[in-house]
């Protein structure tokens, strides 16, 4: 995907060029199923995610940073099996709502959450909750590829070693399931005992998701996942988000509107703090209600 | 004049500045390492022996220093002249020559004999034929012998000395009933004893029944067991290849051997080990104490006043004159605990102190105290250098706090943890001053590690060679000859420190390949 592509060129009718010619060269033949419902870049939401019951729901959630509000009353719903992009200018305040949902927040000291977040039936922010439970239902990759000073395997293999998995098969099954699902199997397989640091930019961020996958969450929690790699490696994620939608359900934030464009079945648009609008990706980005969210996504402010 | 601005400019200056102070500081520990060097290490090159006559009467040695006016003379044969080194006024130096059968013979007492061989006797009788010749045979046989006679005496009769003193200590704290038994063992083991101690009368006879005697510069002759000659070398009259086997054999046995002559002599194996065994158990108690305190100070205290305080207290910890920690290990480790461990284990022994007298336990402790902040420091900055993204990765899946420390930033922090005690161990390393005070002794009659159960005895008083070259170069008797092993004892302490160090890196740079590059 041309990374340059003005927003504005958006066109709800796909009357676009051919798909190939502005997909990336691939570095090796991928199935073409996978690209094939995205004429033009824009997902054809598939019409079951409308219909979908919502599995995360955040109900008037106000965060506090010592005494500076960095979250006001959001009300959120995401759908099981979708993708949600929370987008909007630096300091808006969707990566900390991205971190209300695995409670990271709670690392950092000085932090107050007023509201309600649930995952399915549960709340996340009752009393007594089990963070770390918690924290395995809901798999997170971060904005910078992060992978432990360990070899491929053990990286992904972490999650379930902290479970107390010790049985060899278990944890060979899952790291290969989980490479395979990350689109890393083919790449690395030869070399599991190598360092996971040893891997370009792009793979160690598909192995982060590997890592994240291995545990088998509800969720997926991606912050910016590609901001730090190329064009092409961050096709292959966008790809890979595409495929896994259909196991998980997937939230992400992303300073790129093409991005949300064209991996997110919801889009929701913060700005200071505030969820300022939010709806089917098609919708906001064709038709915003709010004038704040055209002018955003249009390039005059942000 | 633009020019000069320019450079100025440029920063030209600094860059010269700082280049000339890294070159001036690697002149000084190169010029050190030489110097040392230079002094210590041709100490054992067998030199010319030097006849001359003077008008107090023929002078025969090896010279050892030259001034303008005058030459000194290492004329050995301490107890027959009384000193080992003379200086001699160049105009008193007449009819110079190098004979060919002047030998230098290293005794086990009173230091090495610079004169001739007269005659080698066995059982009284003459041995015929050329003196050194028959020297040269009859040597083995009086080595095994005396070889033989020094182990029998430290090894047999010690165990058995050992054994009936704990039998003894067994028999104060048996009743009545129990007593005979136990009296009949003592008095077998006494019976053995006086066995041993009979053989070894016969085999010291055998020993002395042949003798060399040797003629010093003057006429004056000497005559001493063969067994009691460690090495003769005929200076003048070996070739290159002579001497070199006679410089390695000498080295040898400083680096392998006992010391001798209230350690002006011999070698320094148990200050050695010694000093290597006291770093390690240092660094066995060291690491886990300090990484310990940094990880609750880093990672689980709360940041306020009081750790601010505290690492303040740490920090200040380093610059405490080591003398200080000498006097709080005797205080509360040798005195209290050693005391009370006394007290409640080995109260048989008392009043002989087990713990409460100094040993290598407590110096090792003393100067794990001593190197503690080292390692606090330097734990503490590398678990802060492990970055934040890892630990987030490893709580996001789902990993309690003890979890992420133990798998990823313990992991991450190995490197800096292991350059804090590469630190540490220099430091410890090169220690004396509490040492002196806590278990570091002139003379240890046993090593801390040997044969006999519990093979490991941390109460030991040990030989350590920082204290070494101040014992040899400023308690001993004959300071002159002991100079050169004072320059010897301090490149092999440099030595030690460098090949503990080189270990210790070895280690970190595995660990820092497998992390694939590290930021220490």
């Amino acid at each position: 995907m041309p990374a340059g592509e003005a927003m504005t060129e958006f066109d709800p009718n796909p009357t676009v060029p051919e798909p190939e010619a502005l997909m990336p060269v691939q570095a090796e033949p991928r199935p073409a199923q996978t690209m094939a419902p995205r004429p033009g870049g824009i997902p054809l939401t598939d019409a079951t995610v409308l219909t979908a019951p919502p599995l995360i729901g955040i109900q008037d959630l106000n965060l506090f940073y010592g005494e500076k509000q960095a979250l006001h009353g959001i009300n959120l719903e995401v759908r099981e099996h979708s993708v949600m992009s929370l987008i909007g200018p630096s300091g808006c305040g969707k990566s900390t709502l991205l971190r209300c949902l695995n409670r990271m927040n709670d690392l950092i000291g000085n932090v107050r959450v007023e509201g309600r977040v649930t995952i399915g039936e549960d709340d996340l922010y009752a009393p007594g909750v089990d963070v770390i439970t918690l924290r395995k239902r809901m798999g997170m990759v971060f904005q910078k590829s992060n992978p432990f000073p360990k070899s491929i395997y053990e990286n992904v293999a972490y999650g379930l070693r902290i479970q107390g998995v010790k049985d060899k098969n278990i944890l060979d099954e899952a790291v290969e399931r989980s490479l395979i699902s990350s689109g890393l199997w083919d790449e690395v397989k030869d070399r599991l005992k190598d360092s996971g640091l040893g891997l370009s930019g792009g793979q160690q961020q598909r192995l982060c998701i590997a890592r994240a996958l291995a545990v088998r969450p509800e969720v997926l929690l991606m912050d910016e996942p590609c901001s730090a790699l190329d064009p092409l490696a961050t096709s292959r994620i966008e790809e890979l988000i595409f495929e896994l939608k259909r196991d998980f359900t997937i939230v992400i934030v992303t300073h790129n509107m093409q991005q949300a464009a064209r991996v997110s079945d919801f889009t929701a648009f913060f700005w200071m703090g505030k969820l300022i609008e939010t709806g089917l990706t098609e919708m906001l980005f064709t038709n915003p209600r709010v004038r704040m969210t055209e002018d955003y996504i249009s390039g005059r402010f942000g | 004049m633009a020019n000069i601005r320019e450079w100025w400019r440029r920063g030209s200056a600094l860059i010269w500045f700082s280049g000339a102070a890294l070159a001036f500081s690697l002149l000084m520990i190169f010029g050190l390492i030489g110097y040392i060097g230079a002094k210590g290490l041709g100490f054992f090159w067998p030199g010319a022996i030097v006849r001359v006559v003077t008008p107090e009467g023929p002078v025969l040695g090896e010279i050892t220093g030259e001034e303008p006016d005058q030459v000194q003379f290492h004329v050995a044969n301490r107890d027959l002249f009384g000193q080992d080194y003379r200086w001699i006024p160049r105009s008193e130096l007449k009819e110079m020559t190098k004979p060919l059968d002047a030998v230098v013979v290293e005794r086990l007492e009173y230091g090495p004999f610079i004169g001739r061989i007269q005659r080698v006797e066995k059982d009284g009788q003459i041995v015929q034929g050329d003196p050194q010749e028959a020297l040269r045979r009859l040597r083995p046989a009086a080595m095994t012998l005396s070889k033989h006679i020094r182990s029998l005496d430290r090894n047999e009769v010690g165990a058995l000395n050992r054994q009936i003193e704990d039998l003894r200590l067994e028999l104060n704290g048996t009743p009545p009933a129990g007593r005979p038994a136990l009296e009949a063992r003592v008095k077998a083991l006494q019976e053995t004893y006086e066995a041993t101690q009979a053989r070894l009368e016969v085999l010291r006879n055998q020993a002395a029944a042949v003798t060399v005697t040797l003629e010093a510069a003057d006429g004056q002759t000497k005559t001493i067991p063969l067994a009691s000659v460690v090495r003769v070398v005929p200076s003048n009259a070996l070739g290159a290849f002579g001497k070199t086997g006679a410089y390695l054999s000498r080295l040898w046995e400083f680096i392998a051997d006992d010391p001798r002559e209230s350690n002006t002599e011999g070698g320094i194996f148990p200050a050695i080990f010694g000093t290597v065994m006291m770093v390690l158990i240092m660094s066995v108690l060291v690491v886990p104490l300090g990484v310990m305190a940094a990880l609750y100070m880093r990672e689980y205290a709360r940041q306020g006043w009081l750790l601010r305080a505290l690492r303040i207290a740490v920090n200040n910890l380093a610059g405490v004159p080591s003398i200080v920690f000498g006097v709080f290990g005797l205080g509360f480790f040798v005195y209290l605990v050693g005391g009370t461990i006394d007290q409640i284990f080995f109260s048989a022994k008392l009043p002989a102190p087990t713990f409460g007298t100094g040993g290598i336990l407590w110096a090792a402790l003393t100067l794990a105290l001593l190197t503690v902040p080292v390692v606090i420091v330097a734990t503490e900055e590398a678990l802060a250098a492990v970055p934040r993204s890892q630990r987030e990765a490893s709580l996001a899946l789902g990993a309690t706090r003890w979890q992420t420390l133990w798998n990823v930033v313990i992991p991450g922090a190995m490197p800096g943890i292991l350059t804090g005690l590469i630190l540490a161990m220099a430091r410890g390393a090169g220690e004396v001053a509490p040492l002196m005070l806590t278990g570091v002794v002139k003379l240890a009659p046993s090593m801390p590690l040997d044969g006999t159960f519990p093979f490991l005895h941390l109460d030991r008083k040990f030989m350590h060679l920082g204290f070494h070259i101040y014992d040899v170069g400023f308690q001993s008797p004959n300071s002159e000859a002991a100079k050169p092993m004072v320059f010897m004892t301090a490149l092999l302490l440099l030595l030690v420190v460098v090949v503990l160090n080189l270990f210790a890196l070895r280690l970190r740079n595995r660990l820092r390949a497998r992390l694939g590059g590290g930021a220490f």
